[in-house]
């Protein structure tokens, strides 16, 4: 097994062992005991706060054009994210961003 | 007084109860099977073999975490740091497993083990609207319900990410699938967006993500999502008040 399959198979491992203990964590150890107000204040946003940090820096410099700010990926970006407030339905927003993607860069081929 | 709807939930056996709660969770299969497709077609490309795609499914089973973990493991991210992005993910399910308490407390700790496990977005959503609407269930009609919910919502997934994985290894590597990972994480976000503060968490979120690139790949993240969740939280409390003074 390579060095890379090992810490694949450690990153499973052990992100399986904490998100079982993320979801245990109240039903089964805590109880009854409300959660703070804060923190419940905080976990609302882990979503909007993790993944456009993930997804940002991906579509300023995507790896594809090796950092190179690329205009077809970010119009197909921009489409995703109108399409996702405009609908509210993620599916639309994944097809339309993709058919913007695939589109331009079939165009400009 | 009952509503018809609640006396014909009252009068389900917990068969009839796993059967409701799969029926219910029909239509996330439309969502869950591209969805996992798309984590086999990226894995694959990302270079896991099928047993380390199931192994993502089958053991962590949560989808947003899962696209993470795989993106900072192609990105040659510091094991640390993909494991405490992909969990801060899912932080959020402790939410879900603290307002289940009042309704599944009382069941075994088996049970509650097992519910843990199959606490996803979908089956924590339909079951804590389906309890809300019908206090009066009993104990093994709201597990029996859970079941059902979770059956429907789980097997497609574990099915469809390994498809995806047979379908990324037949798909040509010019295709730019490198884009398909942002393309979703920001048509996940989309809809999130409902409140200035969700707004405001996001944008902080993105020009810290973009400012911070500057430092080892992976950690611009770690630095910006505190700072994002503390900002939701700021803004919201800030609203609040604004909202008590208006009244």
């Amino acid at each position: 097994m390579s060095g890379f399959d090992l810490k694949i198979w450690f990153v499973i491992l052990v992100l399986g062992i904490g998100t079982y203990l993320i979801r245990w964590s109240f039903l089964g150890a805590i109880g009854n005991r409300a959660i703070p107000e804060w923190a419940a204040r905080a976990l609302r946003y882990t979503p909007v706060a993790v993944l456009p940090a993930i997804a940002a820096p991906l579509v300023v410099w995507p790896a594809a054009t090796e950092g190179q700010t690329d205009p077809v990926r970010l119009t197909a970006a921009a489409v995703t994210l109108g399409v996702g407030l405009l609908t509210r339905n993620t599916l639309l927003a994944i097809v339309a961003g993709l058919i913007t993607l695939f589109g331009m860069l079939y165009l400009s081929a | 007084m009952l509503t018809p709807d609640q006396r014909r939930a009252l009068a389900r056996s917990p068969a009839q109860c796993l059967r409701h709660g799969f029926v219910q969770s029909l239509p996330f299969i439309l969502v869950l099977v591209p969805f996992g497709l798309l984590f086999g077609v990226l894995s694959a490309e990302a270079g896991l073999d099928l047993a380390q795609v199931m192994g993502f499914s089958v053991l962590v089973l949560a989808g947003a975490s899962q696209f993470t973990a795989v993106q900072l493991l192609t990105d040659h991210a510091p094991t640390v740091i993909i494991l405490l992005s992909a969990l801060a993910v899912n932080l959020r399910m402790a939410m879900y497993s603290a307002s289940l308490v009042p309704w599944l407390g009382d069941a075994t700790p088996r049970q509650r083990g097992l519910v843990a496990y199959l606490l996803i977005d979908q089956t924590y959503a339909l079951s804590i609207q389906h309890f809300e609407n019908n206090p009066r269930l009993r104990m093994d009609q709201r597990l029996a319900y859970f079941a059902g919910t979770a059956i429907c919502a789980c097997v497609p997934w574990l099915i469809a990410s390994a498809l995806g994985f047979q379908l990324g290894r037949a798909i040509p590597e010019s295709w730019a699938l490198d884009f398909a990972l942002p393309i979703t994480f920001l048509a996940m976000v989309a809809p999130m967006l409902r409140s200035p503060a969700h707004i405001a968490a996001a944008g902080v979120s993105i020009i810290a993500a973009l400012v911070f690139t500057v430092l080892p790949s992976g950690l611009g993240i770690l630095l910006a999502a505190p700072l994002a969740m503390a900002t939701g939280a700021i803004v919201e409390k800030r609203m609040e008040r604004l909202k008590g003074e208006l009244k």
